[in-house]
């Protein structure tokens, strides 16, 4: 029955899985509450633009795309703080123009057959120990700043202007927020790809947020969810034959939609007891 | 100079403007130690603009602050001694945190990075919640409150960051008349301890009773000082624009005519 754990690559895809589930699963907390899901989308369609900079460059596609993820959240970032647009406004022309140059470029690499569908749609069955030592490494990293800045990303995310009268240094914190995002969303391209990594940082926070009342109890529900979204999701994807990166997506919305039925039992049991 | 000859806050030529668009023009305002202040105007008259550049949130483009004798940026971990209560619509109330954990969050700054909250903020917590009457209210989601639960629940989170100076902006709206009454009453217990409290508010009738000063502010600073002093119909007039506006445009200066029948009374 678990015969796939026998086969190397679906180890290295579990193992990488559930850290990417865990990640986006964390980061998607502050994702949601702070309302930035198309933010979410828009960088990890900006991905697009650096994998082809590292195609054309003959470079590792990851490190260009976390490169240039880092500079359109931040980018984005600015452009709302000090621009006075709207960050929705700021992600759309982010998002178009950041796909154009990824097209751009690719139109310049005449003849050169380059597996991009990999990266539009995931490609966690073929993911090498190297991708899952980067996968491993930035996942820990950003979960060690999540844990220590705990409090700090609570309040900016709740009430950023009174976290900046109480004299946190809530901008700092916004664009360390931001790079967290964008690094989760490249290390997620692996495992999903970019079309459907932003289907992560929203869904399984989503549904936990459905079911919580307490930011703890969000993020536990949240992390469960990615992970059970990733690993249900591949296994599935393997005795199916079916798209991993689909299949994993489809199972955190399966989940999503059970979690919505959960609330309103919840609430209606609530009302009965009340009443 | 000692402390208690520093003004708490202190505003000269201040002008602020967002974008084109003035909001404050040459505003020149003093708030001594132990003041009790009321912010009042009209809609769009620039009183939140007035307590966010007070806050260091905005900055003029003329003219200087002074928090605590320091300018807002300069003023380190004199920030921690200012309580601050925003406006309740700035809040997500669907967020999953419970009261307690709303109160605990003025203790964040203090404990610094890194940091987690101990017994010790703990128990400020609780003293917090005590002193504006919603201890037992704790564990109850933020969602789950009432409007006159929520604005205590952040007072008493401004509270336990150990304030000298604390700003409330709006605080009684969508609040009851009762609620209202008892958070003023609170107020100015806090001020009779030694705080100072600067609050924006549009109900001109009922604040004046409480506070011990008024700066009526339309663009301009129109009036400051004591409310028998300032609250004159020159005064309102000048704030509120024509006689006309007082009886056809708006609510808040409906409630100034009420503020006016109010005082003619008391007067006889």
């Amino acid at each position: 029955m678990l015969d796939f754990w026998h086969y190397a690559f679906m180890q290295r895809a579990l193992l990488g899985g559930v850290m990417v589930g865990l990640l986006t699963a964390i980061i998607g907390v502050y994702v949601v509450l702070k309302g930035m899901s198309f933010m979410g989308a828009g960088v990890a369609h900006a991905s697009f633009g650096g994998v082809a900079l590292g195609f054309l460059l003959g470079v590792d596609p990851l490190w260009t795309a976390v490169g240039f993820c880092l500079l359109v959240a931040w980018g984005i970032g600015m452009v709302t703080r000090r621009g006075g647009i709207k960050e929705d406004t700021a992600v759309g022309i982010f998002f178009a123009s950041t796909m154009a140059f990824g097209v751009l470029l690719i139109g310049l690499m005449h003849g050169y057959n380059v597996d991009l569908f990999s990266y539009l749609f995931g490609s966690i069955l073929a993911i090498t120990a190297a991708d899952l030592k980067m996968v491993l490494g930035v996942g820990v990293v950003a979960l060690l700043m999540v844990a220590l800045l705990y409090k700090e990303f609570l309040y900016i995310t709740f009430d950023p202007e009174t976290a900046r009268v109480n004299g946190l240094p809530e901008p700092a914190l916004y664009y360390l927020l931001l790079a967290l995002i964008a690094l989760t969303i490249v290390v997620s391209i692996k495992v999903v790809g970019i079309v459907l990594v932003s289907a992560l940082l929203v869904t399984p926070a989503a549904s936990a947020y459905q079911l919580s009342r307490t930011f703890g109890r969000m993020m536990a529900l949240s992390a469960l969810f990615g992970v059970l979204s990733v690993v249900v999701g591949l296994v599935l994807s393997y005795y199916l034959n079916t798209a991993s990166g689909a299949t994993v997506v489809l199972t955190a919305t399966v989940i999503f939609a059970l979690s919505l039925l959960g609330r309103q039992w919840r609430e209606a049991r609530g009302a009965h007891e009340e009443g | 100079m000692t402390e208690g000859q520093t003004p708490v806050v202190e505003l000269k030529g201040v002008t602020v403007a967002y974008g084109r668009l003035r909001v404050l023009e040459d505003v020149d305002l003093i708030v001594p130690a132990g003041a009790f202040l009321a912010v009042i105007g009209p809609n769009g008259a620039g009183k939140t603009t007035l307590v966010r550049t007070i806050l260091g949130l905005v900055k003029p483009v003329k003219g200087t602050v002074r928090v605590f004798g320091r300018s807002p940026e300069a003023l380190g971990a004199l920030r921690r001694e200012i309580g601050y209560v925003p406006q309740m619509h700035a809040v997500d109330l669907r967020f999953p945190v419970r009261a307690r954990d709303v109160v605990m969050m003025g203790r964040y700054a203090r404990l610094g990075l890194f940091r987690r909250p101990g017994r010790a903020d703990r128990e400020a917590v609780q003293r917090a919640m005590a002193r504006v009457g919603v201890a037992d209210l704790a564990d109850r989601p933020l969602g789950d409150l009432s409007g006159g639960q929520r604005q205590r629940v952040f007072l008493a989170r401004a509270l336990a960051t150990e304030p000298r100076l604390l700003i409330l902006d709006e605080p009684t709206a969508g609040v009851d008349a009762q609620a209202t009454k008892s958070l003023y009453e609170l107020l100015r217990e806090f001020q009779r301890e030694g705080m100072t409290v600067i609050m924006v508010s549009h109900d001109v009738g009922v604040v004046s009773q409480y506070v011990d000063g008024v700066a009526c502010v339309n663009r301009r600073l129109v009036a400051h000082g004591r409310p028998e002093v300032v609250l004159t119909e020159a005064t309102l007039n000048e704030m509120y624009g024509c006689q006309a506006l007082f009886f056809h445009h708006g609510h808040a200066p409906h409630m100034v005519v009420r503020a006016l029948d109010q005082e003619k009374t008391e007067g006889k």
